[in-house]
């Protein structure tokens, strides 16, 4: 006890935290999540109520003495409006789109690669586009895919004349999928590697035993057992690519064109906010958004956790 | 599918397979490089000799338009974001694992249940606030709001949990407050938890856009992303000059990423684990 007393102010801000009984550790508790607490109701949890409280309004940010409750107006709205339902097709078409093929590389990646020499180099490779930004990687693929482009003259060796594919409605969408692919399959290559990993050699070992090889092996024992990695990356994937934006913004310069084949829901909602200052409309749109995502995060953790 | 069988023996096709794909990832990279040192005139020829390629359109945009200070706007913001976000976090994780208070498990709920809202909801009353705040067009706006992070507090608080009891025993017996307990003996075993906690911090910030395309409407007060993206638009046919911008942007993030691979690799290896 007496030591205690002696070291209590040895250690600078000690007398501010106390020690010892509950109810100090207690104000030791909230005192250290308190940023953290601020924070989060400050920018996260009030703006996200005030999104709510404004989907209901005709709300513009210019004007707003003249918002005025509309109730559920903004919702029956966005299911008649053709540029939202276009965003929310091409979104989909995206995502689905994106997802599949793109888990699909990142596996067959992961098993050639566990079987090669060179793994770290390969890895290295394959990761860099996941740290670029994506507007960097976004400006390289217009140089990429313009008509004179890399791609193009590449075709142009086998007599193919590629189009001009961020200007084309039937080709920008396509494009941007490739390129999405192109700075994703890295990243889930390493946790496909990770999942190998993380089966035991003694499986093999049995499953070799009994009589089984390279096909039947790939598909009665490894890919069976990274069900679990690949239900994670399918809806992780799938939530991130939801969400896109950044991409449809640089290549399409903001407004989704040509023809708004390139318009996603979050750059329908940013131009619905920022350009029209449809705020309340914004928010509405917002919701639907998040309603998606919510299903999907969902679906993840009762998959996930019914396993366990 | 004996065949297949057979051919899965063969590694020659697994490294045609593996560098054939490396070659895919980087050719776009080496390209955009190569483009950035052409002369205008030249963007086009696919052999230009190495003697007529020069550093002249690094030169032109870090003269001519604001690239070196949209450069300085990016270090400062992500700067700033990872070293609040390494304090912020790093406490708030440290407090849900290891420090008992009432309400404790259901502040716990609410960080694992917000990490399920994506961003975009908050877009417009976020703008508003930070604009009544009179922080558009600041650092602070690009800053401040972006430090809690619910995944990293997760990240922190599973760490936390991984430590033995016996070392806060003997944190006891020596008369350490709480303070001196975090500071003195979980701080300094936390150094993968920090480069974690930094990795995700820095290349979030440092490659985000959707933000700072909202906030910073001022052209000297844009990041790196949102200058590159609006010179594109301006000057688009000058592709060696755009690709100088490009490799501005990602030359620093790859260094980054050299340097701390190995942790870049756990982080992601591990969000695919649990």
């Amino acid at each position: 006890m007496e030591a205690k007393m002696k070291r209590k102010d040895s250690v600078g801000l000690a007398s501010l935290f106390g020690k010892g009984n509950a109810t100090e550790q207690a104000m030791a508790g909230y005192l250290f999540i308190l940023p953290a607490i601020a924070a989060l109701s400050v920018f996260l949890i009030g703006p996200i109520f005030y999104a709510l409280y404004i989907s209901f309004f005709k709300f513009s940010f210019l004007d707003p003495q003249n918002a005025h409750f509309i109730g559920f107006a903004n919702y029956v709205r966005l299911f008649h409006d053709p540029l939202f339902l276009r965003a929310l097709l091409n979104t989909s078409i995206y995502s689905f789109g994106v997802v599949p093929i793109q888990t699909a590389i990142s596996l067959f990646l992961a098993l050639i690669v566990n079987k090669i020499k060179g793994k770290t180099f390969f890895r290295l490779a394959y990761y860099l586009p996941t740290v670029t930004s994506t507007v960097a990687v976004s400006v390289m693929f217009l140089f990429i895919f313009e008509p004179q482009g890399l791609l193009n003259r590449f075709l142009g060796l086998f007599g193919i004349h590629g189009p001009n594919y961020f200007n084309n409605p039937d080709f920008a969408l396509p494009s941007i999928m490739a390129m999405a692919i192109w700075a994703t399959v890295g990243q889930f290559m390493i946790i496909y590697l990770a999942g190998l990993q993380d089966i035991p050699d003694d499986v093999y070992e049995a499953a070799e035993l009994d009589g089984a090889h390279g096909w039947r092996m790939l598909t009665s024992i490894t890919v069976p057992l990274l069900r679990r990695t690949t239900f994670l990356v399918v809806v992780m994937s799938l939530i991130g690519s939801f969400q896109v934006f950044d991409q449809m913004y640089v290549i399409s310069g903001g407004n989704g064109g040509p023809l708004n084949s390139t318009l996603s829901v979050v750059l329908d909602l940013f131009n619905q906010a920022f350009k029209n200052q449809n705020m309340g409309y914004a928010s509405a749109m917002a919701f639907v958004l998040f309603v998606i995502i919510l299903i999907l995060t969902l679906v993840q953790n009762f998959a996930l956790g019914r396993e366990e | 599918m004996e065949w297949v069988s057979k051919l899965m023996h063969h590694k020659l096709w697994m490294w045609i397979v593996a560098i054939g794909f490396a070659a895919v990832t980087l050719i776009p990279f080496i390209w955009s490089i190569y483009t950035s040192f052409k002369p205008t005139s030249q963007v086009y020829e696919n052999w230009v000799p190495l003697s007529h390629l020069s550093a002249g359109s690094y030169a032109y945009i870090l003269k001519q338009f604001p690239f070196a200070r949209w450069f300085l706007n990016s270090v400062v913001v992500a700067g700033f974001v990872t070293i609040g976000t390494l304090i912020v976090n790093t406490l708030a994780g440290y407090a849900l694992a290891r420090l008992k208070f009432p309400g404790r498990g259901l502040i716990f709920y609410i960080f694992l249940g917000i990490m399920m809202i994506p961003g975009q909801i908050v877009l417009v009353p976020m703008y508003m606030l930070l604009s009544h705040l009179g922080w558009v067009d600041s650092y602070q706006g690009l800053i401040i709001p972006f430090l809690m992070n619910p995944f990293l507090i997760f990240l922190a608080r599973q760490f936390f949990l991984g430590i033995p009891k016996e070392l806060e025993e003997a944190g006891r017996i020596d008369g350490l407050s709480y303070w001196g307990m975090f500071w003195r003996i979980f701080l300094p075993l936390s150094r993968p938890l920090l480069a974690a906690e930094t990795i995700f911090a820095f290349q979030g910030n440092w490659n985000s856009f959707l933000w700072p395309v909202i906030l910073e409407q001022r052209q000297h007060m844009y990041t790196l992303p949102v200058g590159l993206s609006s010179f594109y638009n301006q000057y688009n046919q000058y592709w060696n000059n755009v690709l100088a911008g490009v490799v501005l942007l990602t030359i620093p993030m790859i260094i980054v990423f050299l340097i701390f691979q190995k942790q870049f690799i756990q982080g992601i290896s591990t969000t695919g684990i649990r």
